[in-house]
């Protein structure tokens, strides 16, 4: 599949915020984020940023971004319609919690409640944002049992970092964020394992199905293609990567995704002061670039099956 | 509305013949002729005149091989939107651009709606869907539904473009649900197929198998070529095999 950067940056960066914005809400629901409403407005600020960043330029990728409002209506049916109404849903009790926290220093009561709304939906929106994928039974790559565990734990290790990154300043990296953040890195470096083995057994090529039903007859070689230049289909579900560049690239992803802030992670619990915010951004910077490989790498080997009629072998 | 319709009056569709399709062309030529002005209009032509035409066509032809040695054989494979009964381009649609018709089961894209996500391609397991870049929306197969209802036409013109086109009568059209129609009849009596019916798309659009060799002698037997004789120097023999070449092209 075609790796569209505006999508990349999409569920990466909102990816990001989303999981930002719970470990904040559960954080100050746990009564061990720090209080100080200038760390409610630089965490939940950068969430909202991250947050509508993404959903800006997920509009990027559409041929009618003008239009974008429509994609409200079909929740019924629809998970990326699902995706948009749980993502504006979100901005409800987040904004409440954050105007609550920076200007009326309040977060406990029913506040609380605002944050544990928001996590709520912040997690109910990456869910979406994976069901949108998981859904297909044609691209066999994303119809699996990981793909939406994928898309939850790495929103949560991104936001994690992130939230590492902006306690260091309030002296609230430590003890429990530190531990949970190593838990929640080693869950993601195991699920996304899952994922890549998944795909390698029986999922990285589509199902041979009887897409001409001309199977029985014997082997099928396309001898005329239907045009000269690559149409549409070829170009958004034609674009695969080699597997040995694969490999590499997901070796880079997990290195930088999962080795490097684990080992910042490590270190942090024995430092202090400004070294702790220098690993952080250490930690961030890896896990940008990491995640960003990731979900290239998510679109780049998924194949989907119409290219068999193009003469792309099926599994 | 992007949630289906439980039930449809009617199942219009195409059913193509394999064993008979030529791979002309014509009823692709056709669609695209008649669908930049009907309505899916215009339908994209990018760098028609350059070095990368492409654009957007809702009818492909392909041509493949089938088997190997003596028993291979070429079949010419018409690829358009096969109106699912459950089609998933439909229900993944987050605007209900997409959507599937009541009362004559035809699937539809509304130009006015459609963002432009191309979800609905992803969802399409027959690369039916193709997206239309000059104007950020999604174009499919009609079914000609600018023709088939259209009173200002003569009643023969009033069938899909491609199946108006076809010169070997290898494309049909008509309502499957009905059984006794003659779509239906043809289907059975030739063993009509779905494609990829492991996906549970249920499509209404049928393919007929190419029929099986009648035997060994009358497809690939043809009689041998003469040889011509062979020139081996003397002045009249050579006459000879020039006059025989000359008679004998």
């Amino acid at each position: 599949m075609h790796p569209a950067y505006s999508v990349i940056f999409f569920t990466t960066a909102s990816g990001a915020g989303y999981g930002l914005l719970t470990w904040v809400a559960v954080a100050t629901l746990a009564r061990t984020a720090p209080t100080d409403w200038r760390f409610g407005l630089i965490s939940l600020g950068l969430a909202f940023l991250l947050i509508t960043g993404g959903l800006l330029s997920s509009t990027a990728h559409l041929g009618r971004p003008e239009r974008a409002w429509r994609a409200m209506s079909q929740w019924r049916s629809s998970w990326l319609s699902r995706e948009g109404v749980l993502a504006i849903a979100t901005y409800v009790p987040a904004g409440l919690f954050g105007i609550a926290w920076v200007f009326f220093e309040t977060t406990s009561g029913f506040i609380s409640l605002l944050a544990l709304l928001a996590a709520l939906f912040a997690i109910a929106t990456v869910y979406s944002t994976g069901m949108i994928y998981a859904s297909l039974p044609t691209i066999k790559a994303w119809h699996q049992p990981w793909t939406v565990p994928v898309y939850i734990v790495l929103a949560l290790a991104s936001g994690g970092v992130l939230y590492l990154l902006i306690a260091s300043f309030f002296d609230g990296a430590n003890s429990w964020p530190l531990l949970l953040n190593a838990l929640v890195l080693a869950a993601a470096f195991a699920i996304k394992r899952f994922y890549w083995q998944t795909l390698d057994t029986d999922h990285a090529l589509p199902m041979r199905y009887a897409a001409t039903g001309l199977e029985h007859l014997g082997r099928i070689r396309q001898i005329e293609p239907p045009h000269t230049q690559e149409n549409f289909v070829m170009r958004e579900m034609g674009y695969s990567i080699a597997r040995k560049h694969a490999e590499k690239l997901r070796r880079l992803a997990m290195a930088l995704m999962f080795a490097a802030p684990a080992l910042c992670i490590v270190m942090m619990m024995v430092t202090g002061g400004f070294a702790t915010t220098l690993l952080a951004l250490i930690a961030t910077a890896a896990m940008a670039v990491g995640l960003f490989t990731e979900r290239w790498l998510f679109f780049a080997e998924a194949r989907h099956i119409s290219m068999v009629y193009y003469g792309q072998q099926a599994a | 509305m992007t949630c289906l319709p439980e039930t449809t009056n009617k199942k219009l569709g195409l059913v193509i013949d394999l064993d008979i399709c030529v791979g002309c062309q014509a009823c692709a030529t056709s669609c695209k002729e008649w669908n930049t002005g009907g309505y899916s209009a215009p339908l994209s032509d990018i760098d028609p005149y350059g070095a990368d035409p492409h654009g957007a066509w809702l009818n492909r032809i392909h041509g493949y091989e089938v088997g190997e040695g003596d028993a291979s054989r070429t079949v010419h494979f018409p690829r358009s939107c096969l109106h699912c009964e459950t089609p998933a381009c439909v229900t993944v649609c987050p605007t209900g651009a997409s959507y599937k018709r009541e009362e004559d089961g035809i699937v539809l894209v509304n130009p006015d709606t459609c963002i432009g996500c191309k979800l609905c391609s992803w969802a399409c397991p027959y690369g039916a869907r193709e997206y239309d870049s000059n104007h950020g929306v999604m174009k499919k197969c009609t079914l000609c539904v600018d023709r088939i209802y259209n009173e200002h036409l003569e009643e023969r013109d009033r069938i899909p473009a491609c199946v108006r086109a076809c010169p070997t009568g290898a494309r049909h059209y008509g309502d499957l649900g009905d059984p006794d129609s003659d779509v239906s009849k043809l289907v059975a009596e030739r063993q009509g197929y779905d494609l990829m019916p492991e996906l549970g798309y249920k499509p209404t659009n049928k393919y007929l198998p190419p029929r099986p060799r009648r035997d060994g002698t009358t497809a690939t037997n043809q009689p041998a070529v003469e040889q011509p004789a062979p020139a081996t120097g003397t002045t009249i023999e050579n006459f000879f095999a020039w006059a025989d070449k000359m008679l004998s092209t």
